[in-house]
């Protein structure tokens, strides 16, 4: 009785199971076997011997990195890095919208999204090559600071400045894009509420403090803790081409250092312990986040 | 009332004046690198500051760009991987998203589960290296476009998009005897436009600039997507500079020139995409 149920609804419903097989197909062996290859963060793989011949060894990979001159070094890199964005990079987009949300002329307001716009589609590469460039002794930035009376040095070999770079590089590239969305929620804000205070007598400056911000503060919340969500995945990609070992120290983060031991280093075991704990971290930091802010504002992802 | 006035049309003014100013600093770097492509290069390599107008004029640096025979056969390939990338991204997403938007059939949530899981739990970079050499991917095309054949993010999007399609129109296909996939490609798919194009261009943009699989996954130097070659050119060529005195007083008026090559076709395409961003965007803050 109950297999000829099952047989009727495979038979009614053919044509889906028949779209989700590819679908099926690719999780199964581009996500869910990778999570099966994290075994080998329980032993010393040797990719000759395989799984199955390869010796375990326990938490010993946990164990060297965490007690190891590294693991300090790259955790307080990601967190500090990616703290100073939600500082200093996270606001600028809301900033921007408030500005332009504030603008009426539309012609005006057309050239300043246009252009705000348009650093997010220069790829990764021709951005960091850029910034290179201008870094360069001979560059953009080194005449700058000439003329102001500084050395000229290579400004991307000295530690101290490349946190600053890293940050200003990513609010040059993506807050014109980031304020989108913002722009989007304002514009769907109640213009009855701007008409009403206007009647009231409130400036232009009250209706943007006391009308536009707080109708930004559910969408702010829901970016943070998604950014939050972020903190140990991001960025991998632009300090591996904005760092070189003279700023190790300061730009080393957790991802980039997998990629070192992992894959240059081939420690392959050592890589993938490294890995789970980045992302089981992750995990908890997207959690917590989540957690404090339903319990203190009621907007959440889930 | 006269002194609010007052206070506002400064408050606008100061507004007016940032945003322009802001603007100006988006803008000068692009400026910079359009300018100095086409300028002399010695009046360039002499030249300190801000380039407000080209130094002298010359095409030297298009000239040597147009020599590097890596430029043409990395943009051939970086067509090739967006082309087939995104039509596979498509076809795996648009599938995906209108399987889980029905509903009825067994194993629907455990289903929903296992994909959403795969947002917030990722292997890592090794066991992922290792899984894609271990299946013979090692220096193929393979290796760039089916890892993250599909964006669960974007499959979510896609979904939600579906569940919006009148429930009706389906009933009446079904009705004519229509079945699912005649439903998806002469309902759906017509109904949902817009998302697809902003769909589209998210997986194309994503191709257009990958660059790190192809870095580990490939060997052979033909293979080389566009930004692999850009990366020889701008990032890593400091580090092993041309000792050729004839090449090297070229090299800035090159690497501008690279930098408008590369990046032009984007730009050109620019002004057509514009009007989808802000429904791109707003389909990503959909909440699931």
């Amino acid at each position: 009785m109950k297999k000829a149920k099952w047989k009727r609804n495979f038979v009614r419903y053919r044509y889906i199971y028949l779209m989700l097989l590819p679908v099926l197909l690719y999780y199964a062996v581009f996500c869910y076997a990778p999570m099966g290859g994290i075994v080998i963060a329980f032993q010393n793989f040797k990719p000759a011997l395989g799984i199955a011949g390869s010796k375990w060894v326990g938490l010993k990979h946990f164990v060297t990195f965490l007690t190891g001159p590294y693991a300090w070094r790259v955790i307080r890199n990601t967190l500090l890095l990616n703290v100073l964005q939600i500082v200093f990079a996270f606001p600028v987009p809301i900033i921007l919208a408030l500005m332009i949300n504030e603008v009426h002329h539309k012609k005006y307001k057309k050239v300043v999204q246009t252009i705000s716009y348009m650093p997010h589609f220069i790829s990764l590469i021709v951005m960091c090559g850029l910034l290179i460039t201008f870094c360069r002794s001979d560059g953009l930035f080194n005449d700058i600071l000439v003329m102001l009376g500084f050395e000229r040095t290579n400004l991307l070999a000295q530690p101290a400045l490349f946190r600053p770079l890293y940050v200003m590089s990513g609010i040059w590239q993506e807050a014109g894009w980031g304020s989108i969305i913002y722009l989007a929620t304002l514009s769907g804000i109640d213009p009855g509420l701007y008409e009403a205070a206007t009647i009231d007598g409130a400036s232009r400056f009250q209706k943007m403090r006391y009308i536009s911000v707080p109708g930004l503060v559910p969408i702010i919340i829901v970016q943070l803790i998604m950014r939050i969500g972020n903190i140990l995945t991001m960025g991998f990609e632009k300090v591996f081409l904005l760092y070189n070992p003279l700023t190790y120290d300061v730009a080393d983060i957790i991802s980039t250092f997998i990629y070192r031991q992992g894959l240059e280093l081939s420690n392959y075991s050592f890589g993938t312990a490294v890995g789970i704990f980045n992302s089981v971290v992750n995990l908890v930091v997207l959690v917590t986040a989540n957690t404090i802010s339903r319990r203190v504002t009621e907007e959440s992802l889930w | 009332m006269k002194k609010r006035l007052t206070k506002d049309k400064l408050f606008v003014a100061a507004v007016y004046v940032l945003l322009a100013l802001l603007t100006v600093i988006c803008l000068y770097p692009m400026w910079h690198v359009v300018m100095g492509s086409i300028s002399d290069p010695i009046a360039l390599l002499r030249h300190d500051g801000v380039l407000l107008r080209p130094l002298g004029f010359s095409m030297e640096g298009y000239r040597m760009v147009t020599k590097n025979p890596n430029i043409p056969i990395g943009y051939r390939n970086t067509i090739l991987y967006v082309v087939l990338g995104t039509l596979l991204n498509m076809v795996l997403t648009v599938l995906g998203a209108y399987a889980l938007s029905r509903k009825g059939y067994m194993f629907r949530r455990t289903i929903t589960l296992l994909l959403v899981f795969t947002m917030y739990f990722n292997a890592g970079l090794v066991p992922n290296f290792l899984l894609v050499r271990s299946l013979g991917l090692y220096n193929s095309i393979g290796a760039l476009l089916l890892p993250g054949a599909i964006s669960t993010w974007n499959l979510i999007v896609m979904k939600t998009a579906f569940q919006t399609v009148p429930q009706s129109l389906e009933e009446s296909a079904r009705m004519d005897g229509a079945n699912d996939f005649v439903i998806l490609f002469r309902i759906f798919l017509p109904l949902s436009k817009a998302t697809l194009a902003v769909m589209v261009l998210f997986y194309a943009v994503g191709h257009w600039s990958a660059w790190f699989n192809a870095m580990i996954y490939l060997r052979d130097r033909s293979k080389y997507p566009l930004q692999l070659i850009m990366r020889e050119i701008l990032i890593s060529s400091s580090a092993n500079a041309s000792s050729d005195a004839d090449v090297i007083f070229l090299e800035e008026v090159i690497r501008y020139a690279t930098i408008v090559v590369s990046t032009v076709p984007v730009l050109c395409l620019y002004p057509f995409a514009q009007k989808y961003f802000m429904k791109g965007v707003m389909m990503g803050s959909v909440k699931e």
